[in-house]
């Protein structure tokens, strides 16, 4: 079992199911059911593969496991290099573990091109778990970029009435902040020889270097993340996505951005990161008010949590650059956590999307009524999302607060007043969604949770409260890495304070 | 002085038997007349593959004819660029003789000799080989691009391509006699040793007005005009030939210049290529939003990508010219795959041209979408595909030389261009309406599958196709 290229079959699994659905040629009931069956259980099977990963994780150290590594192009260094370690391995769980989830949630919803559609999503899961186990840093941008590509056709073919306008920003966006993070790799191959992640890991860049390598990867980076001010491209993809896709979006893509942070602007630049540090906590900070501030105003439900979306992901970014094991943890945690609540509350807008067709708050109203299976579902999301002791919401925010506390006492205040706002735009959307009184005909017609539809939200109901009551099989994994990252950063941090104050001596 | 041998005949033994096969089919084609097309055109395929198998199994190496023409590794591999582009462009053409009164078995000849042409330009290591080569292949090109000669657009392009072209050529003209001149010498390596000395103005001329007429060749900007009424207006499996073959000679015998003949002033012509470079991804890229005709729009795509080949020649590195090897291997694969794909544009009434006429492309032929949205992505420049890579290795030897500026403005470039090209993405999987296609001809299967393929799975030989760059490369280091 130990020899088994585990990465690589969990990384591929799902692409092998891709071909197998490919090649179901014809177009009959029959044959699209065939297509969900081969989907479903590919992502199944790919979830049970991974879990042997973590099964097979070695808690206490704090190096990649799992190392495969094979020649690729010898003549740009490059190889074919994958190994997780605490920081990567739980985003590839989380990975698999919404796949099954995105596939169900598409069954009825996605009704023409049910081939293509399956097909993309398999593609999409093999590159966004390449991106989590990639130690070249080459080939963590070819999973990385490689993804716009199913993510586009996703959002362009099964999108909403805005959907053309949607993806064209989403992928422009996203490929106009990576291109400058691709300029900065070449520079790192040639200051350090080499494009292997861990080496890179060990090497000292020279402190003027590291600021313009530390821009050009935040310029993807922050994109992807996505942090205010360039965040508008999530509010747009979110909306026109399909359900499945808006999952996959919250869910994963948007974690590639703070993982990203933690695998190379923070343990690389450790010097840049330290400038930087305050201009991150001004973003930061802005994204988590502003956005929520934004966010009570939308009408438009998935625009809403795609607004909240970005004020969590405020969190994130504040609590890696804080630089200590509090920040780190509490960024890890949430974004582990927010993959879950915001994926589960994208499903729940598309339980009753899928009914009413519309994604207009105002068109709700009542919904406790008649589907309380639903309504409770919802508003344990909900108080996941506001943050609420007791749920996986929030165990990351406290902790990433925590962080910044230490680091920045006002940027942690200023912070602070988000989980407010963040109370008050989700609770009120719970409000207009589902209290008040059942008035509107088309809504009373509307059935509660269908078998489908429980089978995809009762297990994430289970694990939002699991997590937030027993955090630690997370932090169990984490601890060691994270400790490593932070006394690393440290050391160089100090180092260079050393050096100065030599210079300075003499 | 060398005398004459006949063993170095050999190194010119592709050359001469294309020259001598071109001649034995325009025969065959006089006696035959005018149904002698289809025979014509597959004795050419099979006449280019035999020479291509030639150079590929028996290659000769060393110099003839006093150092005129050369003969490396470098020019081995452009070579058999050469000819595959040359073949697949004849290949690409049989369906489209028989139904739009294209047939004349005078095409695969002409492309024979422009082939021939472009095979000494590739080898050319003297200013006059170079000159003599690329004539031959220009005339013929100016024939080929009027070919069609009762439709007014296409003699409307051969004319423009041959003003244009016999303009630049007399540039190029002026500019070796300076060279010349300056110098004393018209081989490349006599050239580059005069050139150590103290430079004077007057050769730095001579270089500039050689650059600018090569750079019409590869229609980078500032000479670029030509190109988007050529390709728009000669017939399209001559446009598919022209944007392939001639291309990659242009750009190997602009390499062998600057490396064989300039090394010396590389900080003079260094600045020249960036200022290209820049100007062609920049106006390729912003140009091409606009056009509504698929042709033109791949005119200021082969202008943009030009001016991505030459980012590696700005870095004037050993790395350097192995991206630009790169960059022309894969920029033919997708260049002749989206023209396969173009040419089956065809409904029941015609060829179409305009890009809205891929909508609903994804329902109505699959497989044709599918191909053509590889080929769009990997020109954007999306990994995993193979046009990612040829990017990558430019950009890689840029950096290298700490062309920081050149490399910001090239990927931004690439950004914008990659809006045109999944612009047709968009119109071919999010858009519906337009009637199917008849089914696309064989021989563009079997083009657009190998091209698709290619670009798809480039990962696989990622690794063995860079070693054979490289070794190109070594050449002229």
């Amino acid at each position: 079992m130990a020899d088994l290229p585990i990465l690589t079959i969990t990384t591929f699994l799902p692409l092998v199911g891709a071909l197998i659905v490919f090649l179901i040629w014809e177009d009959s009931e029959v044959a699209r059911r065939n297509v969900r069956m081969v989907a479903l259980l590919t992502t199944c099977l790919t979830f049970l593969v991974s879990l042997g990963i973590w099964a097979g994780f070695d808690n206490s150290r704090a190096d990649f496991q799992f190392v495969e590594k094979v020649e690729w192009i010898s003549e740009g260094g490059i190889a074919y290099h994958m190994g997780v370690d605490g920081i990567s391995m739980l985003f590839v769980i989380l990975t698999t573990f919404l796949m099954p989830f995105c596939i169900l949630a598409s069954w009825d919803a996605i009704q023409h091109r049910v081939r293509e559609y399956m097909i993309a999503f398999l593609l999409l899961e093999t590159l966004m778990i390449g991106v989590f186990c990639s130690l070249d840093i080459v080939l963590f941008y070819v999973f990385f970029e490689a993804g716009l590509i199913p993510m586009f056709i996703i959002i362009g073919v099964w999108g909403g009435q805005r959907r053309v306008y949607a993806s064209m920003k989403f992928f422009l966006y996203t490929l106009l902040g990576s291109v400058l993070m691709l300029l900065a790799i070449m520079a790192m191959y040639w200051q350090a020889g080499t494009t292997d992640i861990p080496t890179l890991l060990a090497y000292d860049f020279p402190a003027d270097m590291q600021t313009w390598l530390w821009l050009a990867f935040f310029a993807s980076f922050a994109v992807k993340m996505p942090m205010w001010p360039v965040h508008t491209w999530l509010p747009d993809a979110h909306v026109e996505a399909p359900t499945a896709g808006s999952v996959i979006l919250a869910g994963i893509l948007l974690k590639m951005g703070g993982y990203g942070f933690l695998r190379f602007s923070l343990p690389m630049f450790p010097l840049a990161s330290d400038t930087m540090q305050n201009f991150v906590f001004a973003l930061s900070v802005i994204a988590i008010i502003y956005t929520s501030l934004v966010a009570l105003m939308q009408e438009d439900i998935k625009k809403l949590i795609a607004y909240s979306s970005v004020a969590h992901m405020g969190y994130v970014t504040m609590g890696i650059f804080t630089a200590n094991v509090q920040g780190i943890q509490g960024a890890i945690f949430q974004m582990l956590a927010h993959g879950l609540v915001s994926g589960a509350l994208f499903l729940c807008v598309g339980v009753v999307y899928d009914r009413m067709h519309t994604r207009e708050i105002a068109a709700y109203g009542g919904l406790v009524n008649n589907m309380p299976k639903y309504a409770v579902a919802f508003l344990i999301f909900t108080m996941a999302n506001v943050g609420l002791p007791g749920t996986a919401g929030f165990v990351g925010e406290f902790l990433t607060l925590l962080g910044a506390f230490q680091a920045n006492t006002w940027v942690a205040i200023f912070a602070t007043l988000g989980v407010i706002l963040s109370a008050a735009y989700a609770l009120w959307l719970y409000r207009r969604v589902v209290f008040g009184t059942l008035d509107k005909e088309a809504l009373k017609a509307m059935l509660d949770l269908n078998t489908r539809e429980k089978v995809i939200l009762y297990p994430l109901v289970v694990l939002v409260i699991f997590f937030g009551v027993y955090p630690s099989p997370v932090f169990d994994v984490t601890t060691a890495s994270v400790d490593n990252l932070v006394a690393t950063v440290q050391a160089a941090i100090d180092s260079e304070a050393r050096s100065a104050l030599a210079a300075t001596g003499n | 002085m060398q005398t004459f041998e006949f063993a170095q005949l050999a190194i010119v033994g592709p050359e001469l038997l294309l020259a001598v096969g071109a001649m034995a089919l325009l025969m065959l084609g006089v006696f035959i007349g005018e149904t002698s097309t289809r025979i014509v055109t597959g004795l050419s395929v099979a006449l280019l593959a035999i020479a291509g198998l030639w150079l590929i199994w028996d290659p000769a190496s060393g110099s003839a004819f006093n150092g005129a023409v050369l003969m490396d590794p470098f020019a081995l591999l452009m070579k058999i660029l050469v000819i595959i582009g040359s073949a697949a462009a004849i290949a690409m053409s049989v369906n489209f003789a028989k139904e739009e009164n294209f047939d004349r078995f005078e095409y695969p000849i002409l492309v024979i000799l422009a082939t021939v042409g472009m095979l000494i330009m590739v080898s050319a290591n003297d200013l006059i080989t170079l000159y003599l080569g690329l004539e031959m292949q220009a005339l013929a090109l100016y024939v080929i691009a009027a070919i069609n000669r009762d439709s007014l657009r296409s003699t409307e392009a051969g004319l423009k391509y041959f003003v244009l072209g016999a303009l630049s050529s007399g540039m190029l003209l002026y500019g070796m006699s300076l060279i010349y001149g300056f110098t004393g010498h018209t081989n490349f390596a006599g050239i580059a040793e005069a050139m150590t000395a103290e430079r004077s103005l007057g050769l730095v001329f001579g270089i500039v007005f050689v650059l600018a007429g090569i750079a019409f060749k590869i229609s980078a900007v500032p000479f670029h005009m030509w190109t988007p009424d050529v390709y728009e207006g000669a017939p399209t499996p001559v446009t598919a030939f022209f944007s392939a073959a001639p291309k990659i000679a242009a750009m190997a015998m602009l390499v062998r210049v600057v490396y064989g003949a300039f090394e010396p002033a590389v900080a003079d012509w260094q600045q020249i290529i960036t200022f290209i470079a820049i100007a062609s991804m920049g106006l390729g890229a912003f140009a091409a939003i606009g056009q509504t005709n698929i042709k033109r729009l791949m005119a200021y795509s082969s202008i943009a990508n030009m001016g991505f080949a030459l980012v590696g020649l700005a870095a004037g590195s050993q790395e350097g010219v192995s991206g630009v090897v790169l960059y022309m291997i894969i920029y033919m694969a997708m260049t002749l795959g989206t023209f396969a794909c173009i040419l089956a544009m065809r409904r029941t009434d015609g060829m179409v041209e305009d890009i809205t006429d891929l909508s609903g492309l994804s329902r109505s032929n699959p497989m044709m979408a599918l191909a053509l949205t590889i080929f769009m992505f990997s020109l954007a420049g999306i990994p995993p595909l193979a046009g990612f890579w040829a990017k990558y290795f430019v950009f890689l030897a840029a950096i290298q030389s700490e062309l920081y500026i050149l490399s910001v403005i090239g990927v931004l470039a690439s950004v914008v261009g990659a809006f045109y090209y999944i612009r047709i993405v968009k119109i071919m999987w999010f858009d519906d309406g337009e009637p199917a296609f008849v089914p696309m001809a064989g021989e563009l299967k079997v083009v657009g599958t190998i091209a698709a393929v290619f670009t798809l799975f480039y990962v696989f030989v990622a690794g063995p196709l860079s070693t054979v760059a490289t070794a190109a490369a070594r050449t002229f280091f």
